[in-house]
């Protein structure tokens, strides 16, 4: 039986991993957004705001669960990132708020037009932005720069110089092409029966994997004279051989079944590569939350934190895991809605706000 | 403006901010539900209109405060990261419960807002009760690690260190249940008084507006049980004030010195230097009563503590006053509106008690933004009461205004935004001819199957 410490730092991971897998496909869905012109621009928008809409904001709750696990479990930790991180983070912040809230006004403009534009542009430039920087903190901390002062307990920063570096630049580009990259390979199974613009997304989701392999080798590089510790864990780790092939592995399988247009198996693949990205960084900064002075038992809450937080996850789950699944299931489970409407005679509204133009539910359109 | 200035502005500024949207997330689905629960049973067209309608303004505002808020959860290590390193445990249970409150809030408003035409009528409802549910329990989570700071339990202080940490004494500290009592009446209160003063303001503009007029049916009656229960929770936040923070008491009260009998001040301007508030009404012995249930009772003042312990005495009274004063105001209009409902067994549409309705309309929100000035500036200097002061707290960035100043100008654009397109919302809802025209439609026999003026979509 691992520490527990341990377990919550894997919880922590699974949680990251969830974000990334789920809220970084919904900013991949804003970076397409960018990409979203042509003589199908009108149509790619609207498969991906319909794909993000109703799903983005519990989405997003992994990200406030990381943190509130981070606070609880490991303060320390907390504390030294949140000072010494504070620029990216309060950079990242800016981009969160822009995003949610430009993408509400796009869905829901009441007539104005303009501002619906507007809004559109804001939420495709901070979709990009903000993995962007979250890639950057994240690189930072992986970089080993994050020193803290053993003897005051102060972390030794000058809030720049640990983030403002080529490797956490490396991996910001790499977070921001794996959202771009799950954004579109996801996107290739909700418009499947829209075999113009599945191409669409298919090609955009191989360019994608392209510059994931391509981001990936160039953070490699520099992280050997950048984060040698991450290197050292990622080439040398114990179970870093099994890791790199197992993800090499699902990256093949994604650019196999794209090519052959198995788009189902694509994304299941596309899900286990990017966890696996995740997991494999984590295990290559095993035991260590902040490389090299602060480790996961030596940030740790007393037990009796992590016990409680542990049963507070545990029962929470039991609640949150089939309310996902419905979510996913009303949502995602293919365009046709599935029972419930084939039970449900009652008066469909016309809710395609999204769309824009004068307004919406008939009413008052005349 | 020195660095833990800008670090309380931003906080002050943030919260602000978002305890508006976060109320209307508590509080809207409540109202949105009832609407549809009504549509449900009477089949009458205008009450799903009204869910839908509503549920439109709600999807902007919750997308607002849900990135607000999660801006707050980093603020608290960004700009505290001391105070975080030793209360992020503390306060790990609250949390960590709203963590998973929020995500079924989210889970569900996402099934609310786009499963009209997917999901079954009662699943639906069910799913806006989910959201009403969640909503409220995340609110008073995230209120719970609050009293926790102005009440700190669960842990041994020793040596500078908070030691033998116990979440669950944390979490249920002394002022859990009034403060949160308090917040979450208010949140119901302040917007159903916000609705019914919007749907007001357009029923006079229209007079007879069917939809208008089940609006504020609905809002009313929200508004009216909350406006009367609230000072009843006000009364017992403040009883528990008096005896677990004395000093921030004595500061609402502008309570200078320590006495038998000392009275209740209504309005006056505290003087520090002097030591006495000026120009208040005051009701003999009724600060005693009230805090400690009889005339004789002694109130500590400000006098009986450290100068350097005392919050921002005039900022905190004069907040009070205003808190009250816009609850004891809605509770005349709601004590009104029960008379003139009973008396005419009817909704009370006469045109100056819409007007008055109109009036009332920001001042739950008025309340709740002074109640939390109260709050926050009354445990000053204090970040965990007694144990961690503010300014210890804080984080060694420098140049902290740059971020006040970014994340003020964005919420004040955001603010611009949210106001111009409810306004278009709202002044989009269905006129009397058209509700007319949504009648005939049921009147009409099979009516179930058409969709509210489907004929030419």
């Amino acid at each position: 039986m691992p520490e527990l410490s341990t377990i919550v730092a894997m919880v922590l991971v699974v949680a990251m991993a969830a974000y990334v897998l789920s809220g970084g496909a919904d900013f991949g869905g804003g970076i397409w957004r960018l990409f979203a012109w042509g003589p199908r621009g009108e149509r790619q928008r609207d498969a991906l705001n319909d794909a993000i809409a109703p799903i983005w904001e519990a989405n997003h709750v992994w990200l406030i669960l990381v943190i509130v696990l981070l606070f609880s479990c490991f303060p320390r930790a907390f504390s030294v990132l949140m000072t010494a991180l504070h620029i990216p983070l309060a950079a990242m912040l800016v981009g969160i708020v822009l995003r949610g809230s430009a993408f509400a006004f796009e869905s829901y403009p009441a007539g104005a037009t303009r501002l619906q534009k507007r809004s559109g542009r804001v939420f495709a430039v901070s979709s990009a932005v903000t993995p962007f920087l979250l890639g950057i903190s994240v690189g930072a901390i992986a970089s080993g720069n994050l020193r803290v002062d053993a003897a005051t307990g102060m972390v030794q920063t000058n809030f720049v110089s640990e983030w403002l570096a080529p490797f956490p630049f490396a991996i910001g580009a790499l977070l921001l092409a794996v959202c771009a990259f799950l954004s579109a390979v996801y996107m290739t199974v909700e418009v499947r029966a829209d075999v113009e613009l599945a191409n669409d997304f298919r090609r955009r989701g191989l360019w994608a994997a392209v510059a994931v392999g391509v981001f990936a080798l160039v953070s490699l590089l520099l992280a050997r004279r950048d984060a040698p510790f991450l290197y050292e864990g990622l080439v040398h780790g114990r179970a870093a051989i099994f890791f790199q092939i197992l993800t090499g592995l699902a990256a093949v399988i994604v650019l196999g079944a794209l090519w052959q247009r198995r788009y189902r198996i694509a994304r299941l693949a596309a899900l286990v590569q990017g966890g696996l990205i995740i997991v494999g960084w984590a295990l290559a900064q095993f035991p260590y939350l902040i490389y090299p002075d602060i480790t996961i038992a030596g940030a740790a809450a007393d037990e009796v934190v992590l016990r409680l937080v542990l049963i507070a996850l545990a029962a929470g789950s039991v609640l949150l895991l089939p309310a996902f699944y419905y979510l996913y299931r009303v949502f995602k489970a293919g365009k046709s809605g599935g029972v419930e409407v084939a039970q449900n005679p009652a008066p469909v509204a016309d809710e395609s706000e999204a769309s824009g133009g004068a307004d919406e539910s008939g009413v008052d359109s005349r | 403006m020195d660095d833990l200035l800008a670090a309380r502005s931003q906080m002050a500024m943030s919260l602000a901010f978002h305890i508006v949207f976060a109320a209307v997330g508590i509080a809207m689905p409540l109202l949105m539900i009832v609407a549809e629960g009504m549509w449900i049973r009477t089949k009458r067209r205008v009450y799903r209109e009204l869910a839908q309608r509503w549920a439109k303004g709600t999807a902007i505002i919750f997308a607002v405060g849900a990135v607000s808020g999660t801006v707050l959860s980093f603020e608290l290590g960004l700009l505290w990261p001391t105070f975080m390193e030793h209360a992020g445990p503390l306060v790990s249970m609250p949390f960590s419960l709203e963590g998973f409150a929020f995500f079924l809030e989210a889970i569900f408003l996402g099934l609310y807002l786009y499963g009209w035409d997917r999901l079954a009528p009662k699943v639906h409802w069910l799913c806006g009760l989910m959201v009403m549910i969640s909503g409220t329990m995340s609110g008073i989570f995230v209120v719970c690690a609050n009293a926790w700071m102005n009440a700190p339990a669960g842990f041994d202080f020793v040596g500078g260190e908070f030691v033998n940490v116990r979440p669950w004494e944390a979490m249920f500290n002394a002022l859990w249940m009034p403060m949160t009592a308090h917040m979450t009446v208010a949140a119901f209160q302040a917007v159903a008084f916000a609705v019914a003063g919007i749907h007001a303001w357009m029923l006079l503009k229209d007079p007879g507006n069917a939809f208008h007029r089940a609006a504020i049916g609905i809002a009313l009656i929200v508004g009216l049980a909350t406006a009367i229960v609230q000072p009843i929770m006000g009364d017992l936040l403040a009883k528990n004030t008096a005896v677990h923070q004395p000093i921030k008491l004595a500061a609402m009260e502008g309570q200078f010195e320590t006495e038998r009998g000392a009275p209740l001040r209504i309005g006056g301007m505290p003087d520090v230097e002097a030591g006495r508030t000026n120009y208040a009404l005051e009701i003999p012995g009724g600060l005693s009563f009230l805090a400690f249930g009889s005339f004789e009772a002694e109130v500590r003042g400000l006098k009986d503590f450290p100068r350097d312990e005392w919050p921002p005495v005039a900022i905190v009274h004069i907040a009070f006053q205003i808190m009250v004063a816009c609850g004891m105001w809605m509770l005349g209009v709601a004590v009104l509106g029960v008379f003139l409902a009973w008396r005419q067994r009817a909704l009370p549409e006469q045109r100056w008690y819409l007007w008055l309705l109109v009036v009332s309309g920001p001042l739950g929100f008025v309340a709740i933004e002074a109640g939390w000035t109260v709050t926050e500036v009354g445990r000053q200097p204090w970040v965990i009461y007694g144990f961690m002061r503010t300014a210890d707290a804080v984080t060694p960035m420098p140049g902290l205004i740059v971020p006040f100043t970014v994340f003020s100008v964005l919420y004040l654009v955001l603010s611009v935004i949210v106001v111009y397109l409810l306004r278009r919302h709202v002044f989009q809802s269905p006129t009397a001819a058209q509700l007319a025209r949504i009648a005939e439609v049921d009147g009409g026999g099979a009516a179930d199957n058409v969709q509210v003026g489907g004929d030419d979509a």
